[in-house]
């Protein structure tokens, strides 16, 4: 079900101002990869574009050995979530997580009681059983986070991608949320890519990060080597704070408190 | 607008919002609604008094005259062209302008607002330059046996140049600060273009919607300015209501012109009885959206 997500060269411009200058980034199947950067880095856009959301200007996408120009946004099967969830109010959450595939074609679309079971699942799977009856406006911030999650996870996505998945929740919440994501994705093995400016987020959550500056990729790799060859001095400075947080851990001894801030 | 309705509960201060006094409250109160009564509730209780003064066998027999029939049917027939029309095309309008970046965008939103600053005259005297006998278009018109001027489609064009702004004035800016999110959200689970308008777009602006076709209604069936200068007032023919109304009161047939002018004013308080019910049918999915008007 998971595939590699490979991106070649991609740009993108916003009138005059360039916001991709020419990236590329391989995630392999099944990985879980943080796009991290300060505001303005392009982070954001670089999902939009993978998701197709925004036409880049040059470069390409391929999901496997598919070009993803050659494939309409249906086909294209990505599970996207956004930053602010943008769940249908008017509806259930039954409804919502429902849409995707109630809106197939009628020759491809499974049955009412079909339907029915898959959400039921997915709510369970997201840990919301019996919030079906309710609407966006009766639930939590966390609890819209994981509806928009499983509508995503609906359609079976080729790839998942989530811009800001934490971004509009408090610091505690964030953490379980965190936590939980993880062994989602270790469970569902969805290749994932998820923007955030939290490097803590990054450091935390993802298999490898990409670090963007400026519409360009500085570094890619895992935390480890991120932290023990930072490639160029934004990276230095862009990491110092979770660089200085591990050494302490390190001085110290006891096992416990390494986690903690 | 939704943030603050659902935070009403919780906002219970025990300070009031104003630091004057009781009195200098009542009279504000007071001198509001004297207002609303003087300039509101009393000509609508004028039109029926004048209506009824000589009794309901007077008012039903005004009803029965065929000219006003006429009118009545002509108003009628108008606005269930133009308010579909309206509806339909300042949809189409007001998705283009909030959902999609193109040129020419300002030029549109300007076009939209402008039957609203130009006086109703104005813009029936452009159909009589256009389509009249001496107009533009006028002698290709009559070589081709095609009535528009002082005819029932000259009537339907003028009223919906008049009220096309309704709707999508409404819209607007709601769809504006709505957004895209849940657009793309819907793409992106591989909604076609169509259904998500239908599924996702139309509910979210379904209550705005509704509140300016009504608005568009409202002013359809009582337009009279640009309707007056297309219609060459012939009796039985081409005489909507309120310019019913106006032949009538100068003829001195003071109950027939408050009668039909009573049944217009009944028209309108039927459309606003149609929208107190449909906010109370659904008043349940109203408070769930929290989204109000």
């Amino acid at each position: 079900m998971s595939v590699p997500v490979r991106v070649r060269n991609l740009e993108k411009n916003f009138g005059r101002y360039p916001a991709l200058k020419g990236v590329s980034l391989d995630v392999e199947a099944g990985e879980l990869v943080a796009l991290l950067g300060p505001s303005g880095s392009g982070k954001t856009t670089l999902l939009r574009a993978i998701a197709g959301l925004e036409q880049a200007d040059g470069g390409q996408v391929l999901f496997g050995d598919i070009d993803a120009n050659s494939l309409s946004l249906r086909e294209r099967r990505i599970g996207f979530v956004f930053q602010q969830y943008a769940l249908f109010k008017h509806m259930t959450v039954f409804d919502n997580i429902a849409f995707g595939l109630r809106a197939r074609p009628r020759s491809s679309r499974p049955s009412e009681a079909a339907i029915k079971s898959r959400v039921l699942d997915l709510l369970h799977l997201v840990q919301l059983d019996g919030l079906e009856v309710r609407y966006p406006a009766q639930l939590s911030g966390g609890q819209r986070q994981r509806v928009a999650l499983a509508r995503a996870l609906a359609i079976e996505p080729r790839v998942l991608l989530l811009d800001e998945p934490f971004g509009a929740l408090d610091a505690r919440v964030r953490k379980d949320l965190r936590k939980w994501l993880r062994e989602l994705h270790q469970r569902t093995g969805h290749t994932t890519l998820f923007v955030t400016h939290d490097q803590d987020e990054a450091f935390e959550l993802a298999d490898r990060i990409a670090i963007l500056d400026k519409g360009c990729i500085e570094q890619v790799g895992t935390a480890a080597e991120i932290l023990e060859h930072p490639a160029t001095p934004f990276i230095d400075s862009f990491i110092e704070g979770i660089a200085r947080r591990e050494a302490q851990a390190r001085d110290w001894t006891k096992p416990h408190v390494v986690a903690s801030r | 607008m939704a943030m603050s309705d659902r935070f009403l509960p919780l906002a219970h201060t025990p300070e009031r919002a104003t630091s004057e006094t009781a009195l200098t409250r009542a009279v504000l109160i007071a001198i509001a609604l004297l207002f609303l009564a003087a300039v509101l509730f009393l000509p609508l209780v004028t039109v029926f008094m004048e209506a009824l003064r000589k009794g309901w066998g007077t008012l039903f027999e005004s009803f029965s005259d065929p000219d006003t029939l006429a009118a009545v049917r002509l108003t009628l027939i108008v606005a269930a062209i133009a308010v579909p029309f309206n509806a339909i095309v300042g949809l189409a309008a007001s998705w283009a302008i909030a959902k999609f970046e193109f040129k020419g965008k300002n030029l549109l939103l300007t076009l939209i607002d402008l039957p609203f600053s130009i006086s109703p005259v104005i813009s029936g005297l452009v159909f009589v330059l256009l389509f009249g006998a001496q107009g533009w278009l006028g002698p290709w018109l009559v070589a081709h046996d095609i009535q528009i001027i002082f005819a029932v489609p000259g009537i339907v064009l003028a009223t919906v140049l008049v009220t096309f702004p309704f709707v999508a004035r409404e819209l607007i800016p709601l769809m504006q600060s709505q957004g895209t999110s849940e657009e793309e959200a819907a793409l992106m689970l591989g909604a076609s273009g169509w259904y998500t308008f239908l599924h996702v777009t139309l509910p979210n602006v379904k209550w705005a919607l509704l509140y300016g076709v009504l608005l568009c209604n409202a002013r359809a069936m009582g337009e009279f300015g640009a309707v007056s200068v297309v219609s060459g007032h012939i009796r039985g023919l081409t005489n909507t209501m309120p310019l019913h109304i106006e032949i009538l009161y100068n003829e001195y047939n003071f109950v027939g012109a408050f009668a039909v002018a009573s049944l217009l004013a009944c028209l309108a308080l039927l459309t606003l009885l149609a929208k107190s019910l449909l906010e109370w049918r659904f008043s349940d999915e109203l408070a769930a959206t929290a989204r109000r008007h």
